[in-house]
């Protein structure tokens, strides 16, 4: 018999709608192998079988079989919300939060028939590279238990390499969709900054922070990018540019496409599997007409230090309404700023108030101009630097990460942990949009991941090529 | 000579239906906590999103306030913890706001001034916290969050005030703006107007150290918070010790001001660019559009009425300040002329008969047709100034209309000569010491001998035959 779950999100959902196989019993054969694995690896934060079931039921009884999800099980990153589940972003700070509304992606999702299986395991409020920094439990890389699963949608990564759901959702501020994509080997897809709302996305650095989905294959990013992508009225920072239809346009070719390799990746070390991935991604691109130049991004390595104002500094803000007097996790005190102190103190994390207290301090009164603003300033030259590489190629390719997976606590220092985002980081300051494509696996078995950067809402462009180079 | 230096920084509510981020209402004094949504109590995940209404407003009222409009201007977070502060932060505006460089001309006493305005913004109103008495002792303390999101414009003039009359006058003239516009209602009761003012006294020209006034609830209160501190500081420097720089609180019981808990002031607000929100671009057809909506303002409208009717200045700006009065004003005058009587009507009849019965002047039965009643009664002589706020009065309450009363209780006036001649002639013989002196040449005493004519008339003898006939009569008999 086949195993539903070996499917990928694409075919499953063509299936169902074939009526080859049922929703419900989609949905069954995912919740058994969630029996089966979910306690080793622990990428859930929250499962609603019965509510899930209840939808699949409801989906199996419809004549018409329309949306383009359609019975499709999904996992959602707990720091995004879905009406009536609780919302945590992985803190203990918004434990008993249950959300009021949906936000514009699982409205979008609900929208196509997909059915919202759960919520995913992460670092709390995004911040991390290994989803250790959950404040209720670590995740481990299904590919090897020993192992981090890459964060911070740790949880998202996981749940589709351990084939417990189709495709999951998560949330990119400086990596935290492919770095762990690359760890787990599944294809991560961040779009660009503008192209998927992050309204209901509980934010860590607004200008940073998207949407998008892991999957097993391009084909499933592409589908669901297609759900999510487009203007919202509700999120003023995305953009009312025209959103392709991303299936359509994967098969063509990409002669003559012009892929830049970044000549200062090669500053950093890169562990050598993760060089010959890289190499032989470009050789495949050769092999199917694309030119390979070499570019420079000069201030690539200043992109680590300025996302580490300008994250923080934002982060430090949008964290404040956490406070204890309208929701989640309430302390006490005999006055006000007692309660705030000591609600904030038991609530967050040690990485949190980290970077609460250097986005505090950036944006402190006399410090402002030096730090801030320097990184702003930062940003922008790097931003720069991209928009002349794409004035010469259609594309760039890189490594994600610069290693395989780690094992969980391995990485002692903070700025380890950091280190872990250098090809990532850039991206995001930038707003480009970016797919990690598993590329093969190091001498350990663990995956190793290859980077492709687009120009500006030309993910259709970016979707073909990872396409091409998948295996 | 101690002069004061004054600055005030103000809080207008604008008056739109829907919250500056939300699509909640603003309504006012609705059950606590009923206009809220994700956006406005700051739920995790949420965004602002700018009501384009605000925009406009914030245009017109920038534009009437002589500012020039930033086509290009941008929003930031002003960071700092409040229970009734839902997101920690405050969505304003800070390094380019919509309006900047602007001026209001006042006048007070006859003299006319340029207060500038230094810049005003858009942002958003806090929510309300409500505590059980004494805020120190309070054991708990409510939230209201339907006022969480109400848009706001803030006003910043330059320290160009030198007395609590201009900055009252200032006060005034602005709310009157914010309602010809329809931009806010201006209510300094109901918190649509907020005031905190900033004050230093100097002798030269060294500027004094600014004191910072807070609570003002009214503007008597502003001028009564102000009044007190320049003698407070002026009294500091005149005993040599020094005025310190700091935030005090108006008490309005006993009308001092106390200085507020240094601690509350050791606020670092980390203001940095809000990146939910894109630079506010406006377009210049835009502005000019809402240019051309603005209708004429009232401190325009005062120096008309003061230069086409002659009124005198507080019967125009009492006019002028106050829409529906003016509206009322003018439609009657388009239908009767004679703008210095009616505004005396308006002034005088009128408002005691709204002060008592605390009406809107558009609830006044008394009309453009009664009042040209009115006047033609008074042209054609067979009622006098006087018998006419009579008749008005009675008209207002009565619903009778002015020739009707005039019928009824017979008060046309006595225009026969005879019949006026002698009671002049009675009026003589009763005051034959005024009349004495009136022929040793004080002639003043006539108005004395006219009063008593008229007295005696009941107020219904015609004043210039009055006069005319008793010139006469005295003449007969200084002969």
């Amino acid at each position: 018999m086949m195993d539903i779950t070996k499917l990928t999100a694409y075919e499953t959902v063509k299936r169902i709608k074939s009526g080859e196989i049922g929703v419900k019993e989609t949905l069954l054969s995912y919740l058994k192998k969630i029996e089966e694995r979910e306690d080793l690896i622990k990428t859930f934060i929250l499962i609603d079988r019965d509510r899930a079931i209840k939808k699949a039921e409801e989906l199996d009884q419809l004549e018409h079989k329309e949306g383009l999800l359609f019975g499709l099980p999904v996992a959602i990153k707990d720091n995004i919300n879905v009406y009536g589940y609780e919302a945590t972003a992985g803190s203990k700070i918004l434990k008993g939060y249950v959300s009021l509304y949906d936000a514009s992606v699982v409205e979008s999702i609900k929208r196509e028939n997909g059915i919202i299986l759960g919520k995913t395991n992460c670092d709390e409020f995004a911040m991390g590279s290994s989803t250790e920094n959950s404040a209720f439990f670590p995740t481990r890389n299904p590919v090897n238990l020993e192992y981090v699963p890459g964060g911070s949608s740790g949880g998202s990564a996981a749940c589709v390499a351990a084939e417990e759901v189709a495709i999951a959702i998560g949330s990119d501020t400086g990596g935290s969709i492919r770095e762990p994509a690359a760890f787990c080997g599944v294809v991560g897809l961040k779009p660009t900054y503008g192209r998927v709302s992050r309204y209901g996305l509980i934010a860590f650095a607004s200008s940073l922070d998207v949407i998008g989905p892991l999957s097993k294959d391009v084909r499933d990013a592409a589908l669901m990018l297609n759900v999510i992508a487009g203007f919202d009225a509700h999120d003023e920072t995305t953009v009312d540019i025209k959103v392709d239809d991303y299936l359509d346009i994967l098969e063509g070719n990409i002669k003559g496409k012009k892929i830049g390799v970044i000549k200062e990746v090669m500053d950093f070390e890169v562990q050598k599997e993760l060089k010959d991935a890289l190499e032989s991604s470009i050789q495949k691109l050769k092999g199917e007409g694309c030119e390979i130049l070499e570019i420079s991004i000069p201030y690539l390595k200043y992109a680590l230090p300025s996302y580490y104002i300008i994250a923080p500094s934002e982060a430090s803000s949008n964290l404040a309404r956490f406070d204890g007097v309208r929701y989640g996790y309430e302390s006490d005190g005999a006055y006000l700023r007692e309660f705030y102190e000591n609600t904030r103190t038991e609530g967050f994390g040690d990485e949190v108030k980290r970077r609460i207290l250097i986005g505090t301090f950036a944006l402190s009164e006399g410090y402002f101009e030096d730090y801030y603003l320097k990184a702003s300033k930062v940003r922008r030259i790097i931003e720069m630097d991209f928009e002349n590489a794409f004035e010469q190629v259609d594309a760039l390719i890189l490594p994600t990460t610069a290693t395989t997976a780690f094992k969980l606590n391995e990485k002692k220092s903070p700025l380890e942990m950091y280190m872990t985002d250098i090809f990532t980081i850039p991206v995001n300051l930038a707003g480009l949009p970016a797919i990690s494509v598993p590329a093969g696996t190091d001498k350990a078995g663990l995956p190793v991941g290859v980077q492709l950067v687009g120009k500006w809402f030309e993910e259709a462009l970016l979707l073909r090529i990872a396409h091409h180079i998948e295996e | 000579m101690y002069k004061p230096t004054i600055g005030l920084e103000i809080h207008l509510q604008l008056m739109t239906e829907s919250k500056i981020f939300c699509s909640c209402s603003t309504e006012f004094a609705a059950k606590p906590n009923t206009h809220i949504c994700p956006v406005c109590i700051g739920l995790p995940g949420a965004l602002p999103v700018l009501n384009e209404k605000v925009i406009e407003y914030g245009v017109m009222l920038g534009i009437a306030l002589n500012c020039t409009i930033n086509e290009v201007s941008s929003f930031y977070r002003k960071n700092y913890f409040y229970p009734d502060l839902p997101k920690g932060y405050q969505i304003t505006q800070y390094a380019i706001p919509l309006a900047k460089d602007g001026f209001l001309e006042i006048v007070t006493e006859n003299q006319r001034k340029m207060i500038r305005i230094e810049k005003a913004h858009i942002e958003e109103d806090s929510g309300k916290s409500i505590h059980t008495g004494d805020i120190t002792e309070s054991e708990y303390s409510f939230i209201d969050f339907n006022r969480s999101g109400v848009p706001l414009m803030e006003i910043v003039t330059y320290p160009d005030i030198e007395s609590p009359d201009e900055a009252y006058e200032f006060l005034n003239l602005l709310r009157s703006i914010a309602r010809y516009l329809g931009v806010s209602t201006g209510d300094m009761e109901k918190g649509a107007l907020r005031c905190d003012v900033n004050i230093s006294v100097s002798k030269d020209e060294v500027m004094g150290t600014k004191v910072e006034i807070k609570n003002l609830n009214s503007f008597r209160s502003v001028k009564r918070a102000l009044e007190y501190e320049i003698k407070r500081q002026t009294k500091l420097i005149e005993e040599g010790r020094t005025v310190v720089k700091e935030t005090r609180h108006f008490d309005e019981k006993d009308g001092t001001t106390k200085a507020m808990r240094t601690k509350e002031e050791l606020n670092d607000y980390r203001y940095f660019p809000e990146p939910d929100l894109p630079p506010l671009i406006i377009s210049g057809d835009f502005i000019e559009e809402i240019g051309q909506r603005i209708p004429e303002l009232p401190n325009q409208k005062m120096r008309r009425f003061i230069e086409d009717y002659s009124l005198s200045i507080d019967y125009a700006r009492s006019i002028a300040y106050v829409p529906s009065f003016s509206k009322y004003f003018e439609s009657i005058i388009a239908f009767t002329g004679k703008p210095r009587e009616v505004a005396n009507f308006i002034m005088v009849n009128i408002s005691n008969y709204l002060n008592e019965t605390g009406k809107d002047i558009e609830e006044v039965p008394f009309g453009k047709e009664e009042f040209k009643e009115l006047l033609d009664l008074i042209d054609s002589k067979i009622i006098s100034l006087n018998i006419a706020k009579n008749v008005l009065d009675d008209s207002i309450r009565s619903g009778k209309s002015p020739s009707e009363i005039v019928r009824e209780k017979g008060l046309s006036q006595v225009t026969d000569e005879d019949t006026l001649r002698s009671m002049i002639v009675e009026v003589l013989k009763e005051n034959e010491m005024q009349v004495r002196q009136y022929l040793a040449g004080k002639t003043k005493v006539i108005g004395f001998l006219v009063g008593a004519v008229m007295k005696k008339s009941g107020g219904k003898a015609n004043p210039d035959l009055v006069n005319k006939i008793l010139l006469k009569e005295l003449e007969t008999l200084r002969q």
